[in-house]
């Protein structure tokens, strides 16, 4: 984990996050422990356990006693309708602020992102 | 404390003093069962002093300290469940590395052979060889195996790695994690190297000056403070409104290290226009320190800590 960036249990839930949204981590298969996370990332295992935790809150992961957290189904669509939601936020408001600052217009970026699309 | 379990250790408003010196002043804190706590502090700060304190070595001039619900001073039935691996802790003149071993073995009730028998292999450290010809790092690596094998309720390691290499550092850790994920335990660490250490830690106690300047737990400190940078009068308007820790300034341009209470924060930081990164333990801490006036009280829970006055920094 990255100690410049922030806390680690949100990173650790990111991570996980991330493995569900891009299905690496398949619904209802089990994800990683607390201690294996802790192993591997060389982090404190009570901080595995709260990043954890907060997917459990958010109902992305649930427990099954005695065996471990599993990703629940509908989670990966869960995520990915969080994350439309959270896309101006972390993208375009950035995005528009550099604009700005260049000179770019709203118009002259729709024909950029046009332009890319053209290109792939 | 965040849990409701009861703490390994409590310090009740502690003073030691040394003749003319000051070395804790009025302490008050605790150490949350089976949590990694890191110590932290300059040099001559008070560590070394409070670990004494919580192992016995020592009485305080004043309060109370407790372990394990009683006293640890000359009481055999808690120090046998305290390990404190010192600074350059030293053996007698005769032992081999094996006699170290089987001697904390007999004073230990947890003792781990296996384990001791295993970071042996791992540190590559020979068994039969005196202790007085061993290097500054392999004397380390003792104390090291002693304090994990001792596998101790409350486990003290004093800056235990002097001489290590970066490699035999980082064993270290691994196995200290690896084992206390197992076997669950209080530790507490005394550091310098904060960088290295800050993700093992579930708890920070920052000591300055025989005083304590914060008590928390490491997440919650590491959400608590931005650096943020951008033109000075933006840099300056958005950190008057927070607790300023720290400034730099070249040019027109600045960086401010700030506390603050949230997401609404990181958003308003944003919206001025500055650039917003997280800080790290590390430059929490020596913001921290470096801005600590000697008067200033101490700050207990520093979520919500006092407003600055240290505004005039900003130039």
């Amino acid at each position: 984990m990255n100690e410049d960036a922030g806390p680690i249990f949100r990173q650790v839930a990111a991570e996980i996050e991330n493995a569900i949204v891009d299905g690496s981590l398949a619904e209802e298969t089990q994800a990683p422990s607390s201690n294996e996370l802790a192993a591997f990332h060389r982090i404190n295992p009570a901080t595995a356990a709260k990043g954890l935790n907060e997917l459990v809150t958010d109902g992305v992961l649930y427990k099954r006693r005695g065996v471990g957290m599993f990703v629940a189904t509908g989670a990966r669509e869960q995520l990915l309708k969080r994350r439309r939601s959270e896309f101006a936020d972390q993208y375009i408001h950035p995005l528009m602020t550099e604009a700005q600052k260049l000179g770019i217009s709203a118009r002259d970026l729709a024909a950029m992102i046009d332009d890319w699309e053209g290109q792939r | 404390m965040t849990t409701g379990t009861n703490p390994t250790a409590t310090v009740r408003d502690v003073t030691m003093r040394f003749r003319e010196h000051t070395a804790l002043d009025s302490v008050t804190t605790s150490f949350e069962k089976d949590a990694i706590t890191g110590l932290l502090g300059r040099n001559g700060a008070g560590k070394t002093t409070l670990m004494q304190l919580l192992t016995g070595h020592r009485v305080p001039s004043a309060g109370r300290v407790e372990v394990f619900g009683a006293s640890p001073y000359e009481n055999d039935r808690i120090l046998r469940d305290i390990c404190f691996v010192k600074e350059g802790q030293r053996y007698p003149e005769q032992f081999r590395v094996q006699d170290a071993l089987a001697a904390a073995a007999m004073v230990f009730p947890h003792w781990d052979d296996d384990l001791a028998a295993d970071l042996l292999t791992d540190f590559d450290l020979p068994a039969k060889r005196p202790v007085r010809k061993l290097s500054r790092g392999m004397n380390s690596m003792v104390g090291i195996i002693i304090g994990l094998a001792s596998r101790a309720p409350l486990t003290l390691f004093d800056e235990p790695y002097l001489g290590l290499d970066a490699v035999a550092r980082q064993q270290f850790y691994d196995r200290l994690l690896a084992d206390y994920a197992e076997h669950p335990r209080t530790i507490v660490l005394s550091t310098h190297l904060i960088e290295e250490i800050a993700s093992l830690l579930e708890r920070v106690l920052l000591i300055d000056r025989g005083r304590v300047l914060l008590d928390t737990d490491a997440e919650s400190l590491r959400d608590s403070a931005l650096t943020v940078s951008g033109p000075v009068d933006k840099v300056q308007a958005f950190a008057r409104q927070h607790e300023l820790l720290h400034t730099e300034s070249l040019g027109g341009h600045s960086r401010a290290v700030v506390r603050v209470g949230g997401a609404a924060d990181r958003r308003a930081a944003a919206t001025h226009g500055l650039t917003v990164e997280p800080t790290n333990l590390q430059q929490l801490v020596v913001a921290m320190s470096l801005q600590s006036p000697a008067t200033r009280g101490p700050v207990r829970s520093p979520l919500r800590a006092a407003p600055s006055e240290d505004l005039e920094e900003v130039s």
